[in-house]
């Protein structure tokens, strides 16, 4: 499939969640008022806390969307897939680390950059953790994660994150090995 | 205004002024891609203000600390690990839910395992992963994401 119909497709998929995602919308708001008819005396402390969460999340979501969409211009996928295709040793366990929390876009997007890069001989290790990096160490998404959990959390969860991964990373790789021989 | 959303914002603006200078069109057309995106995300965003706005005014912290507080330990980490995994949000909007479950009750290694989980394993992505890496990749990257989720979850509960 060549990258115009692709993008259609992507395009078409977004169109069809946005559709889901507003009747899920439609459906929930229905059952507040319900719920808010029979029980009203909770209707203040639904709104206020509605009300905060909602300002919280307008606070940031622009700045992190647009910086998604930054890095999406301006970090190729292509650059990625050289850079960590080509690279051996302890280093490309790093570079793996490292590149996945550079791109954007949800995991399902990845999927084909790893799939391109085991075509491309690179080490079973870095592609796993460019996967494990790519889903919950992107940079930008760090931004919100600062925002609602605190600096504190955030360094904890990711120190936690890397200092697990790499170890694992290696173990699937042998046993992806093993089980690949066979 | 929060500090942090003061930041947030600054590294925004700060990147946004770097993009134009380094490339006009491509920072005008990252710029555009991120609001479009905000624009298809707006409806799951409210939708998610909405159950968050429900469950902190009809769930009882006790039921939630009893669930995914301290007390329920391992079973609590476990719980919050499987929610995350079958559930299909942006992380981004993971972040709140996980902050607002925290304040009401929820343990720092449940919140942490929730992220871990949601981010990491993807169930309804599976059919894609299998697709594009193989079945023998796929789950074994997803098993042992989910295994890493509750290990994290452990550390970070032990650290904080």
């Amino acid at each position: 499939m060549n990258d115009n119909a692709k993008q259609e497709m992507m395009k078409k998929k977004k169109r069809r969640n946005l559709l889901r995602d507003s009747l899920l919308l439609a459906g929930g708001v229905i059952a507040v008022v319900i719920v808010l008819l029979v029980i009203p005396e909770k209707s203040g402390v639904f709104f206020a806390e509605s009300k905060q969460v909602l300002l919280e999340l307008a606070g940031v979501l622009p700045a992190v969307m647009i910086l998604m969409g930054l890095f999406n211009v301006f970090v190729s996928k292509e650059t990625v897939v050289k850079f960590l295709g080509s690279s051996a040793g302890i280093k490309s366990l790093f570079l793996g680390l490292a590149l996945g929390t550079l791109p954007t876009g949800p995991l399902y997007i990845a999927f084909p950059v790893a799939a391109s890069l085991r075509k491309k001989g690179a080490r079973t290790a870095s592609v796993l953790l460019f996967l494990f990096s790519w889903s919950c160490i992107k940079l930008p998404q760090e931004l919100a994660e600062l925002r609602f959990m605190g600096y504190e959390f955030m360094l904890v969860r990711l120190g936690a994150t890397i200092a697990l991964a790499v170890p694992a990373a290696l173990l699937m790789e042998k046993i992806l090995g093993k089980v690949e021989k066979r | 205004m929060n500090v942090t959303t003061i930041i947030v914002n600054g590294i925004a603006v700060a990147a946004i002024i770097a993009a134009l200078v380094k490339d006009r069109k491509k920072a005008a057309a990252g710029i555009k891609g991120g609001l479009v995106s905000l624009i298809f995300l707006a409806p799951l965003m409210l939708l998610i203000v909405i159950v968050i706005g429900l469950i902190m005014t009809f769930l009882p912290p006790s039921a939630i600390t009893a669930a995914v507080g301290d007390e329920a330990g391992i079973k609590g980490i476990l719980t919050s690990t499987a929610i995350g995994a079958v559930i299909h949000v942006p992380a981004i909007i993971g972040f709140p839910i996980a902050a607002s479950l925290l304040s009401a009750g929820a343990s720092v290694s449940a919140a942490a395992a929730f992220i871990t989980s949601l981010t990491m394993v993807g169930i309804v992505t599976l059919p894609i992963e299998i697709k594009e890496l193989g079945v023998r990749f796929a789950v074994i990257r997803n098993v042992s994401a989910l295994i890493l989720a509750v290990c994290i979850a452990l550390l970070v509960g032990v650290i904080l």
